[in-house]
């Protein structure tokens, strides 16, 4: 089984109902993390397992679990949050396993939420998720009634209870201490860390917050080991990754492929290469806000380590492409009208000095660049790079602009020389 | 205290609202919930509502206000019938979605934020809606459209009325 994550996935038939998932193999991680293990247990061979988060930050699960207080003293409710709150443009992965796939997705949440001994579990989802939601329902009182969910789960002394959040938008609720305070009913502004949400996080009680990729990964982890796992990848970072690529490629899709597959793989071979008409510029390899790579990387095996090195990060692994009939001032414009619109507007440096990013980039595509705007725009990069503001937000959206100017600083200096944007 | 009756929220909302509270430590956490269920069967969230809302959860009207001035998806103005999200994030940008926009805005007479004067479609820009891989693509109420042409748009939009 090369393709844990996505091996029940048949769009064409769609997601299998309990009966069938169990049949396919579904709820045996459950049933011998509960059995067979230790709470501790199944943290150690999650940590063993070296699976990292797939929402874009690529920190150590199990390191991640390992942070919560355990034991008779530990306080409770303690909660297991499912960040599926999926807005990092381009990205698109959860979407598919959670609308195909949702018996695995609440598996995932029982062992787990087990591993902690989280009393409560909410699956953070964003509302435009519709279908996902449908799926999830379904899928959640399906287990209810077989009593995988609730009270003393398969006649252990440990209840666990799973709940729905559906969002009502803005990007910044995927930061996770924004998520708390979203699921708080509150407005979505991120929390000053420390303390850490493992410790303090959702009302004030021990919470841990994993992707919907991550945690699919995990009843796989259980059943077959840590090794296994490992074995997974192509690389020193571990197990499967869901690729996807959208742009001007011919066959745009997602892809389980092993961790650190190539670009050039995925691209050529997965992604249909460019369409006829196009040539490949470069790529945003994980989502908005990662730094632009370029032809020189086509080799680059893609997993967090690699993609660091190269100056950029893995992120979501979902691709979007820059083609030459492109303009990539114009991408970037598009991208800091996002970054721009969904500041939370909480810290200064972002909420000021994102639209007037926006605004630079607005006036080259308009041809009323001036000489410095080249200058103002680095500028920019550094007042919102890391430790400038409150939380990663600013820094991320300013990882493409940077990027950018690098690669296609020709670009951006004919915009001000020519009047105009070239490409239109 | 007293409040209007015309503007309190009904038996039903009020239902579905404390069926919320259940799944949370607070009351106070269900804001969002209550703010998504009041619209749901109003079609939009006035400072009246807000006020009705605050009294429900035990928070005050500005906190209240503060939840639902925050959320793109909760509607401070009144919206047509159906609501015309357009994303405009990166994958879709590439793919065209500025031409769409412009087909969108010519046909209705509309620009973004604005709705018809016959109060069928709100047209509003809306961030990536993960479906990349069929870009351009939009979202008309919860129901989501894929790889748009013009033609396209033409057709999806005859069937909501």
């Amino acid at each position: 089984m090369n393709k844990p994550l996505t091996k029940n996935i048949d769009p064409k038939r769609g997601p299998l109902n309990l009966k069938d998932y169990e049949k396919a193999g579904g709820y045996q991680g459950m049933e011998k993390a509960l059995k067979e293990m230790q709470p501790g247990d199944v943290t150690k061979v999650v940590k063993d397992s070296g699976l990292r988060g797939r929402g874009g930050a690529g920190f150590p699960t199990g390191v991640k679990w390992g942070f919560v207080p355990m034991g008779d003293n530990a306080p409770h409710p303690k909660y297991l949050i499912c960040n599926a709150d999926e807005m990092e443009p381009g990205t698109y992965k959860d979407r598919l396993l959670m609308e195909q796939d949702p018996h695995l997705l609440v598996e995932s949440m029982i062992v787990s939420g087990y591993a902690m001994q989280a009393d409560i579990g909410y699956i953070f989802l964003r509302a435009e998720y519709a279908e996902a939601e449908k799926a999830l329902r379904k899928a959640i009182a399906e287990v209810y009634g077989k009593k995988y969910l609730g009270g003393n789960i398969l006649g252990t002394n440990w209840s666990f209870e799973l709940y729905i959040h559906t969002s009502a938008g803005r990007y910044i609720c995927g930061e996770e201490t924004a998520l708390l305070n979203a699921l708080e009913g509150k407005r979505a502004i991120p929390r000053a860390k420390p303390p850490f949400p493992p410790v303090v996080g959702l009302f004030g009680k021990p919470t841990i917050v994993n992707n919907v990729e991550t945690l699919c990964s995990v009843p796989h982890i259980v059943n077959n080991g840590a090794i296994w796992y490992k074995d997974l990848s192509k690389t020193d970072d571990a197990g499967t990754k869901i690729y996807g690529v959208s742009g001007k490629v011919k066959k745009p899709g997602l892809w389980e492929l092993p961790m650190g597959t190539t670009m050039r793989e995925i691209i050529e071979e997965h992604a249909g290469g460019m369409q006829d008409d196009v040539k490949f510029r470069g790529v945003i390899p994980g989502g908005a806000s990662t730094d632009f790579l370029v032809e020189e990387h086509y080799d680059l095996p893609m997993d967090y380590n690699e993609v660091q090195k190269a100056g950029s990060r893995l992120g979501t692994g979902t691709m979007i492409i820059l083609d030459d009939q492109t303009c990539p001032v114009g991408m970037v414009h598009s991208l800091e009208k996002f970054f721009a619109r969904e500041s939370c507007g909480f810290c200064t440096p972002c909420r000021d000095g994102l639209p007037w990013v926006e605004k630079i980039l607005r006036a080259l595509e308009e041809g009323e660049g001036r000489e410095d705007d080249i200058a103002t725009l680095e500028m920019h990069g550094k007042f919102l790079g890391p430790g400038n503001t409150f939380c990663a937000f600013a820094p991320g959206a300013v990882e493409p602009l940077q990027s950018a100017i690098k690669y296609f600083r020709d670009d951006f200096q004919r915009h001000i020389n020519q009047k105009r944007c070239p490409w239109r | 205290m007293s409040i209007d009756s015309e503007t309190m929220l009904s038996n039903e909302e009020q239902k579905e609202i404390q069926h919320e509270f259940e799944h949370y430590e607070t009351k106070q956490a269900a804001c969002i919930e209550a703010l998504m269920i009041v619209q749901k069967h109003r079609g939009w969230i006035s400072d009246d509502v807000v006020k009705d809302i605050a009294a429900f959860l035990e928070m005050s009207p500005d906190e209240v206000d503060s939840v639902a001035s925050f959320y793109n998806l909760i509607f401070r103005h009144p919206v047509g019938r159906n609501v015309i999200f357009l994303c405009d994030s990166v994958s879709c940008w590439v793919m065209g979605s500025t031409a769409i926009g412009e087909h969108i805005k010519q046909k209705l007479g509309i620009d973004y934020g604005q709705t018809t004067e016959d109060k069928r479609f709100t047209l509003l820009p809306i961030a990536c809606l993960g479906t990349c891989d069929h870009a351009p693509a939009m979202m008309i109420n919860r129901d989501t459209h894929r790889n748009l042409t013009p033609e396209k748009v033409d057709t999806v939009l005859e069937k909501y009325k």
